[in-house]
């Protein structure tokens, strides 16, 4: 017997090491499923968004944000499940402020991502760490690092990030958003009315979507 | 008098390469989370620490696309193999393990080097797998005198 008593522990810890490390696999990614992201383009002149949610949601949800400004950063997460429990449109638009060091490389890191396909990996990384990065002084650093663990190319997230196609994206966002009279962020608009700034809080916002919802559909 | 010396040698055999082996099992449960994380794409496990994104999303986190976590773990199952069946006293086992752990502490040597001196940061993974490797290096050198004489 002791003569297979190592090839059966042996054997017992490797079953148990890939059906544990499988476990947590499929664990992680039913908790994160691949997000349903589309990328509109033409609306002005050659201009794109990041849209989340189906096209025929009932209420759109578009934000101008900015990813160093904290009020942007404590919506982040509420936006993201009002999303998922409304099923909402989800439009982001960047909307630098000058006054946040660091805001227009962000912006320019999540349009990169989404160049690979991970705009709102990076966009809700960007939130969660904000505290971290705004207060780097080599904040572009911490960029390619949270691009390393998005599992992006890395050589290209870099040339991205100094492409004037993304730069200038970013400044369309922010061109679009100076038009329509956006002057702060985070600027809110529920099915192209503005959320009101009183309301740009968690419990609000939610109470503001639930009637943009009823309004939307009234006869349901 | 001789069966007494070598029942003595093969218990604190046994307990050296179990004690051996229970190291290398911690070192593959980390290391094989540290995989999972990475092939999810997950950031939430470096949450507030620069740091920790610095090291597991620099270019020395892969090596050819391949993660040197999942490495890792491949090098803690075999020092946990050769570790159970030195235990059961197969001789070449031993031989085995010793290499292992030396190679390892080698990798874990540059692999501080390179957080200390090019990434200029440390994650605490990489250090808590560093300890292990260092425990694991230093049962080999603190080895029994019997075990190294059965080699």
């Amino acid at each position: 017997m002791s003569r297979y008593a190592p090839f059966i522990i042996v054997g017992l810890v490797a079953a148990a090491a890939l059906g544990s490390g499988t476990y947590l696999y499929r664990a992680k990614r039913a908790a994160n499923p691949p997000l349903k992201i589309s990328k509109e383009t033409g609306e002005q002149g050659g201009e794109s968004a990041h849209v989340l949610g189906p096209a025929d949601a009932a209420v759109t949800l578009e934000e101008f944000g900015d990813f160093q400004c904290p009020p942007c950063g404590r919506l982040s997460e509420p936006i993201n499940q009002l999303q998922k429990q409304y099923n909402l449109r989800l439009i982001y638009r960047n909307f630098p402020l000058p006054v946040h060091e660091h805001a227009k490389e962000a912006a320019y890191a999540a349009e990169a991502a989404g160049r690979q396909g991970r705009f709102w990996q990076m966009h809700d990384l960007l939130y969660r760490e904000q505290a971290v990065w705004s207060k780097s002084p080599d904040a572009r650093t911490l960029f390619n690092a949270y691009a390393g663990m998005l599992q992006l190319d890395l050589s290209r997230f870099k040339q991205d990030m100094d492409n004037s196609e993304v730069q200038r994206q970013v400044d369309l966002d922010k061109e679009r958003g100076a038009l329509i009279g956006v002057t702060n962020t985070p600027t809110i608009f529920l099915n192209n009315q503005a959320v009101a700034p009183e309301q740009l809080n968690p419990e609000n916002l939610g109470a503001a979507v639930e009637a943009a919802v009823k309004n939307a559909k009234p006869s349901s | 008098m001789k069966n007494d010396t070598n029942q003595k040698r093969s218990r604190a055999e046994i307990v050296f390469y179990t004690v051996a082996a229970v190291i290398a099992l911690i070192g593959l449960a980390e290391a094989t989370y540290l995989t999972v994380i990475f092939l999810t794409g997950e950031t939430a496990v470096c949450g507030n620490s620069a740091d920790c994104f610095k090291v597991l999303g620099s270019a020395y986190a892969k090596i050819g696309g391949i993660p040197v976590s999942g490495m890792g773990a491949l090098a803690y199952f075999s020092v946990f193999t050769f570790a159970i069946f030195a235990a059961f006293d197969y001789a070449r086992a031993r031989k085995f393990f010793t290499w292992t752990v030396i190679s390892m502490f080698a990798v874990t040597l540059w692999f501080l080097f390179v957080q200390a001196y090019r990434l200029h940061a440390f994650c605490r993974y990489c250090l808590f797998s560093a300890a292990l490797v260092f425990l694991l290096t230093g049962l080999v050198v603190a080895r029994p005198s019997t075990t190294r004489e059965n080699q």
